[in-house]
């Protein structure tokens, strides 16, 4: 099986429908949350532990770059729930079809955006 | 754990635990946004009553297993090297496991005050 077979591989060239991008991004998404795991247990630890560890916590969270990081996580979080809804709707059999799951997956990648703009405007 | 985390079995843990964790996200998230807690006494307070730190402890426990199942797959995708592939989980699992401890402590500790 050792056959030259045609490799096409330029990322930039490739155009992946909206299901791929949504599956892509629920993969990337979990990956970020997963690395941030220490950090939300360290938080929280630190968060509890005293007042002064509460208000290091609060430092911590309100200083930009950490903004920055939050926003990214919250994406995240929505994309990832966004996206696992749509993957339990599948499981059951729901929006199968070729058209139904192209327009979810765009409601799941819009969705994620749209709600995160809208947790910063507020 | 990758012995009783396999297949079926893994697959059924991953969408039961997504269910809980999206739930308590999703309250979590809306409780720390709408009503972020002014200080450490109300905060500590919020976090000690019996059914938010059991809440929390159930949901610590699922997310490591969530986590560890998911970045499971990713890595057997994407890390073929044997050698690469067990170091890394054994990594991840070690990390996992000593922030779930970790998580574990500061809600007990709040609990026993």
């Amino acid at each position: 099986m050792k056959a030259k077979r045609p490799v096409f591989l330029e990322l930039w060239r490739i155009k992946l429908p909206a299901m791929g991008l949504a599956s892509i991004l629920h993969r990337v998404s979990g990956v970020l949350m997963v690395l941030a795991i220490p950090l939300g247990a360290h938080l929280l630890h630190q968060s509890l532990a005293s007042p002064q560890g509460f208000a290091a916590t609060a430092a911590t969270l309100s200083a930009w770059p950490m903004r920055l990081l939050l926003l990214g996580l919250t994406w995240a979080l929505l994309h990832h729930i966004f996206a696992g809804i749509r993957y339990l709707a599948l499981d059951f059999n729901l929006g199968l079809e070729r058209e139904a799951a192209r327009r979810s997956a765009q409601v799941v990648i819009g969705g994620a955006v749209a709600v995160l703009v809208l947790g910063v405007l507020l | 754990m990758s012995r009783s985390a396999s297949g079926l079995k893994a697959w059924l843990l991953q969408r039961v635990s997504a269910v809980y964790l999206a739930l308590f996200c999703t309250w979590l998230g809306l409780h720390l946004f709408l009503a972020p807690p002014a200080d450490h006494a109300q905060w500590a307070a919020w976090v000690a009553r019996p059914w938010v730190s059991l809440s929390f402890m159930v949901a610590i426990v699922l997310l490591l297993a969530h986590a560890w199942v998911g970045i499971r797959d990713v890595l057997m995708d994407y890390v073929k090297p044997l050698g690469f592939r067990v170091g890394a989980m054994a990594a991840f699992g070690l990390v996992l496991l000593a922030s779930g401890l970790w998580a574990m402590q500061a809600l007990l500790a709040v609990g026993m005050r």
